[in-house]
């Protein structure tokens, strides 16, 4: 089964990222009453896509070496003597990134059914979710950066268009407007890094034979170049990248548009907003590691990664303290865990990166998921203040909530959260660049342990503190089966990714799993671990002592804010951010843009009209010559002449005599003359 | 004075006075007139130079005399012809009133 | 004889038109409209025997021939203009615009274009050149809005000035060097004689590279007036304003690609001695172009006068991409890169502008000739079609992947970026620039609560959609499959590379 599902792989591939998209294709025909239709297609090709994606996992299995299993490239297009081609490639980080995505969507698709139940324009719900699932696929599974990119821009549009997907509310379509700028911001140096490599390698294919552009030859010439400030141009090639991961993974500064992203359905927060596509600048890190790592482990390209993941993970955790939103909270949480996964990048623990990255789809999605179900069951309701003692009411939510809020929390022992974030920080603790990126990161994680204990003990426990939202209900079977399977996912992650039998990383790395009974006698190994379960357990004690007696008012203070003053509505406001931009880029930027139309109006068209009213003036000028002149002049002789010959016929008076008088005294003039010069 | 000198001074006087009719008569016929009497001024001056010149066998003088007054006879004819139809279509001979070639 | 009839077959059309009495409008444009499909066939079959050629010596003595060529890339320009010419009748007709005069100028013009886009040799080219301006002006002038006398002046004197320029440029040519054939003048170049040549004929008033260099400017200016360049711009949005939308669907689709064709077949193969001057100069001038028409397009609020500047940001592409051909000439990939980008960009800013203003021309005939920033809002409520059609032009215009606009840029930056490598850089923000004023307009016409003054409104209607369907379908096949489209023009990139080659 599997044998013959090699040989087929490479074709087969490609129906991965298709599949999804072509039905996202046909779905944009359909009508809006089709849409019970439209939802059944995207979640058969996203099945199919499925089945297809865990059969290459299964594939890829087998230790081969370090290779890709599949490395394709096929002639897109052809510009004077040269070709670019594009391909797919499964290797064990894309293989299994995509069983994820495919798996993970899968149950927020079929989440999705239960949610969006009475959306009117349900199908086309479903053909964006699916649109987005084969960009999504395509970026995992592409063999060429510029196919990645492409698929890139794909993702950002679903994304677009799922935040907008409310449109009639301003507040939506203003978000979904600001994420497409924001992400393009981090696009086009993505954009500038890839055609600086393919300018230097003059090839856009990963892998490809040796020649590919993580393979050792391409890399080596990267890494000899050197362009402006001595910079290498891998390290230069690998910034502008980074730059693009961060618009995409919503990391300080280009993190704005995350929270406010929310703004859109929340499975779609689920997939696009927490599990996959803020995934994908982490996972483009992660492929392109090898270049990042030109420059050593403490080169400029790592350290960056390493540094923005660290106050990313830190920022956020602070703002997601202050946050009452319960989406906005989760927003910001993800936000921090993309950090501590750029912290990981960074670092070199691509593998512990790739490993949270994977959990963290799962207890997140779940996460958000949960809170969906919630926001169903307390009709639209999505302020936490206004929430509480929902265990009773929604017991099955709760258990699924719990599940995740721990995994994410870092929980000990059965949370694959807890392996992964004690992968990163065994990561970041053993980075020769510094102890920063650990210690934020660290900080981060007690903090994660608090303010998921906060909206625990707010939205579930407790009694119920506005009456309008006292008649919670549970949530149908459609949206609770997903909720379970995603928690069940959370929890077993946690057994590829131990110290013990790191076979995740193993996998990674092309070597056969193997125990490693001895991971706890490392240096410093026992701390880390300790390390972890205290920072989880001081914050969730802490967060415990806040909130256990939280007033029955849902308007009074939070009980940190009286405590920490200013400082508290300063983190509610994430740090002013969107205010500092209004300031110095919005507000510039449009003042800008007035002084140029100014210039235009005021100046450029007048100028152009001055030329023009120099033009006609030319023409009057040669108009007023011509009249004058030649007109008048001519004129002037043609009267001149009529004149001339009016007095000349005068003399021609018609009498013979005066006539003959002439002849006479001509002819007199003329003897005169003929005897005078006779003389 | 020589008789050619007479001869040629009467000619010019003859001359003169048809010129001086030409010039200031206005009837057309006294024009005619002053005309014939111009031509026989010529004729007059052929003859002196004739008679008084070198000998001339082949009697060129009389000859052309005899041609002038012929024509001279025949222009009278067609003159007056003219004049006479002149006369018939302007009931005049005042040749001042005849300058419809005027310019 | 295939070229032959292309040229004369509008023209005939046109007098077919302009000469039958009592056509009522409607009748006329039905008749415009089928008759423009002949001209498409004939380029469809031109295309398919790759290139047709006539020449006739019209004044051999002066060596003046008309020699028209119809290679790959002019035949992807001929492409463009049938398509253009077509769409905008249909629009025209649709939309009840303009009589059997109209109809006559639209089809003069296109024959005119016809000739642009294939001529080799200055006279005939400039003959055609100057002769689009004259149904353009009228066009604008007749058919357009209350200002449109002042706007049609304005783009008659600024761009006959152009021509004047470049036909004085020529004209120096002609006199010093005695030939003003495309071909001749760029094998001269690529021998390296046209300064020298040139020096003689002006006799030691200017040595050679500055004589090259004034005939080069007055060139260059002739063609930057069309595309337009900063600062020769400025007549561009009142007239895309006040032109009725189909005669500024011409405008933008057609009559700017004159200048970017000029720039890319007469300016580079001819002038490539001066170019070590002339680049720095001439990327300034493009990254000018991107920046200024992306960050003038953000004030405006006019939806025609912002997809005006969003026209000047798209073809200040192509002219950066010219820029950096001019810096070097020696990298091959980029410089094919480069090029084949341009014609990418051209032919796509063609279609796609076609799409953007047919959006704001329903716009306009819904809402009785309004087409303000803030005039609208809500429309996706009740014009869900609609608006995904805009949202997918929309999208092309700012080079989302996968559809047309992205490959031509990819290769405009992937050339630009191996030549020079700081325009590049800097006319990104122009790209990012895009996205943020498209994405507006598509935020402020169609998003957020419906007012009810578009209650009855409708979706597209079936004609509507028709229309659209060519649209899209050149928008989306080209992005996905952009061979499609190289296929015609990389056998021309490469012959215009070997042109361009430094001698060693």
């Amino acid at each position: 089964m599997v044998e013959a599902l090699h040989s087929h792989l490479p074709a087969l591939l490609w129906w991965v990222p298709l599949l999804p998209l072509i039905a996202g294709g046909v779905i944009a025909f359909l009508p809006n009453r089709w849409g019970r239709f439209a939802s059944k297609l995207a979640l058969a090709a996203l099945g199919v896509s499925c089945l297809i994606s865990l059969g290459a996992l299964a594939c890829s299995l087998a230790p081969v070496g370090g290779k890709p299993l599949v490395a394709s490239a096929v002639p897109w297009f052809t510009f004077g003597d040269s070709s670019v081609r594009v391909g797919l490639l499964l290797d064990p980080m894309s293989a299994g990134m995509g069983a994820m995505v495919t798996f993970v969507a899968l149950w927020i698709f079929l989440f999705s059914v239960g949610y969006m139940d009475k959306e009117v324009r349900f199908g086309r719900f479903f053909g964006f979710l699916s649109l987005f699932c084969g960009a999504m696929l395509m970026v995992v599974y592409a063999n060429s950066l510029l196919l990645l990119f492409l698929a890139w821009e794909l993702v950002g549009l679903a994304s677009y268009l799922l935040i907008g997907f409310y449109f009639e509310k301003p507040a939506a379509a203003a978000a979904a407007q600001k994420a497409f700028i924001t992400t393009r911001v981090g696009d086009m140096a993505f954009f500038l890094g890839m055609i600086w490599l393919y300018r230097q390698t003059g090839t856009l294919l990963f892998f490809d034979e040796g020649r590919g552009l993580l393979e050792s030859g391409a890399l080596a010439s990267l890494a000899g170049a050197t362009t402006a400030g001595g910079l290498t141009v891998s390290a230069a090639a690998s910034l502008l990248l980074l730059a693009g991961a961060m618009g995409k993974s919503g990391q300080v500064p280009l993190h704005t548009w995350l929270p406010d992203a929310m703004e859109g359905p929340t499975p779609v927060s689920a997939l696009i907003h927490a599990a996959t596509m803020v995934a994908a600048g982490v996972f483009l890190v992660a492929r392109t590691h090898p270049l990042f790592a030109q420059g050593g482990e403490t080169g400029i390209a790592l350290t960056a990664c390493a540094w923005i993941g660290a106050i990313t993970a830190l920022y956020a955790a602070l703002s997601a303290m202050a946050q009452s939103d319960i989406k906005r909270i989760l927003a910001y949480s993800t936000v921090s865990q993309l950090g501590f996964m750029m912290v990981a990048l960074g670092t070199g623990g691509v593998a512990a990166a790739m490993f949270h990255l994977i959990a963290h789809a799962f207890f997140k999605a779940l996460l958000f998921l949960s809170a969906g179900s919630v926001i169903h069951g307390c009709h639209e309701e999505q302020d936490i203040r206004n929430m509480g003692g929902l265990r009773h009411a929604m017991p099955k939510t709760f258990l699924a909530y719990a599940i995740g809020m721990m995994a994410l929390s870092g929980f000990p022992f059965v949370f694959s959260g807890f392996w992964s974030k004690e992968a990163i920080l065994h990561s970041a603790g053993h980075w020769p660049g510094g102890k920063g990126p650990f210690l934020l990161a660290a900080t981060a994680a007690l903090l994660t342990a608090f303010y998921m204990t906060r909206q625990a003990l707010l939205v579930f426990f407790g009694k119920p503190r506005v009456p309008g939202v006292s008649h919670p209900h549970e949530s149908p079977t459609v949206m609770i089966v997903p909720l379970y399977v995603l928690a069940a996912g959370a929890i077993l992650l946690s057994l590829i990714g131990t110290p013990f039998w790191p076979w995740f990383e193993q996998w990674l790395h092309g070597e056969t799993a193997s125990f490693h009974a001895g991971a706890l006698g490392e240096e410093g190994a026992i701390g880390l671990l300790t390390l972890s379960l205290v920072l989880v357990l001081v914050g969730v004690g802490a967060s415990s002592v806040v909130y256990r007696n939280v007033s029955r008012d849902s308007r009074a203070p939070d009980p940190l804010s009286e405590k920490l003053g200013p400082l508290w509505r300063f983190l509610e406001r994430a740090m002013g951010f969107d205010a500092l931009y209004e300031t110095i880029l919005i507000g510039p930027l449009s003042v800008l843009a007035d002084a140029v139309d100014a210039l235009e109006r005021r100046v450029l068209v007048p100028l152009m009209g001055f030329g023009e009213s120099c033009a006609k003036r030319c023409g009057r000028i040669t108009d007023t010559t011509d009249e004058a002149g030649l007109n008048d002049g001519f004129d002037g002789l043609c009267a001149g002449l009529q004149r001339r010959a009016q007095s000349a016929s005068d003399t021609q008076t018609g009498r013979p005599q005066a006539y003959l008088r002439s002849i006479g005294l001509g002819m007199s003039v003329l003897f005169v003359l003929y005897l005078w010069l006779r003389a | 004075m020589t008789p050619l000198a007479l001869l040629l001074t009467l000619s010019s006087v003859v001359f003169v006075l048809g010129l001086f009719a030409v010039l200031v008569r206005r009837n057309a016929i006294l024009i005619l007139v002053g005309i014939e009497l111009m031509l026989n001024a010529g004729n007059l001056n052929f003859i002196a130079f004739w008679r008084y010149g070198p000998p001339d066998p082949e009697l060129t003088g009389p000859i052309f005399v005899l041609f002038a007054i012929a024509i001279a006879a025949a222009e009278a004819a067609v003159g007056l012809a003219i004049i006479l139809m002149v006369f018939r279509h302007t009931r005049s001979t005042d040749l001042n009133k005849l300058d419809s070639l005027h310019g | 004889m295939l070229l032959l009839s292309l040229l004369f077959s509008p023209l005939f059309a046109a007098v077919l038109l302009g000469t039958w009495p009592g056509l009522t409008a409607r009748r006329a444009g039905m008749l415009a409209f089928t008759l423009a499909w002949i001209p498409l066939i004939l380029v469809a079959m031109i295309g398919f025997q790759e290139g047709a050629s006539w020449s006739l010596p019209w004044m051999p003595d002066a060596g003046i021939h008309l020699t028209f060529l119809a290679d790959g890339t002019s035949s992807l320009f001929l492409l463009l203009t049938t398509l253009v010419t077509l769409f905008s009748l249909a629009v025209s007709v649709k939309l009840g615009i303009g009589d059997r005069a109209y109809f006559a100028l639209i089809l003069a013009m296109e024959a005119m274009l016809f000739g642009v886009f294939t001529a080799r040799h200055f006279i005939p080219w400039f003959l055609c050149w100057e002769l689009t301006l004259i149904p353009a002006y009228l066009l604008v002038r007749l058919w357009g809005g209350t200002n449109a006398p002042r706007a049609a002046l304005r783009f008659f004197i600024v761009t006959l000035a152009g021509g004047v320029s470049m036909l004085l440029g020529f004209l120096a040519l002609q006199l010093t060097v005695g030939t003003m054939d495309f071909d001749a003048l760029a094998h001269l170049a690529a021998d390296k004689q046209l300064a020298s040549e040139l020096a003689q004929g002006f006799s030691a008033h200017f040595d050679g590279p500055t004589s090259l260099l004034i005939v080069a400017l007055a060139v260059f200016l002739g063609l930057a007036v069309k595309i337009p360049i900063v600062p020769l711009h400025a007549w561009l949005p009142d007239t895309y304003a006040e032109a009725p939308t189909p005669v500024t669907i011409l405008l933008t689709g057609l009559l700017s690609k004159m200048g970017v064709y000029g720039l890319l077949r007469v300016f580079l193969p001819i002038f490539p001695e001066i170019f070590p001057v002339l680049a720095p100069w001439l990327a300034a001038l493009a990254v000018a172009t991107v920046w200024l028409g992306a960050i003038a397009a953000l004030a405006q609020t006019d939806l025609k006068r912002i997809f005006a500047y969003s026209s000047v940001n798209h073809l200040g592409y192509c002219a950066l991409a010219v820029a950096a051909i001019a810096t070097s000439q020696g990298d091959r990939v980029a410089v094919s890169s480069a090029i084949s980008g341009t014609i990418l960009q051209a032919f796509n800013h063609g279609v796609i502008a076609c799409a953007l203003f047919f959006v704001i021309a329903l716009l306009e005939s819904r809402s009785g000739g309004k087409r303000g920033l803030h005039d609208f809002g809500g429309l996706r409520a009740k014009m869900p079609m609609f608006c995904g059609l805009t949202g997918i032009a929309l999208f092309a215009s700012l080079g989302l992947p996968g559809l047309s606009g992205f490959i031509g840029e990819f290769l405009i930056f992937n050339g630009v970026f191996g030549l020079n490598p700081w325009s590049a850089a800097l006319s990104l923000v122009g790209l990012l620039l895009t996205a943020v004023f498209l994405l507006r307009a598509l935020r402020k016409v169609f998003t957020g609560p419906l007012p009810e003054r578009f209650a009855q409104w409708g979706d597209l209607s079936l004609g509507e959609r028709w229309l659209f369907a060519p649209l899209i379908a050149l928008i989306v096949i080209p992005g996905i499959w952009p061979q499609v489209l190289l296929h015609f023009s990389n056998s021309d990139t490469l012959r215009l590379l070997e042109l361009l080659r430094p001698t060693p």
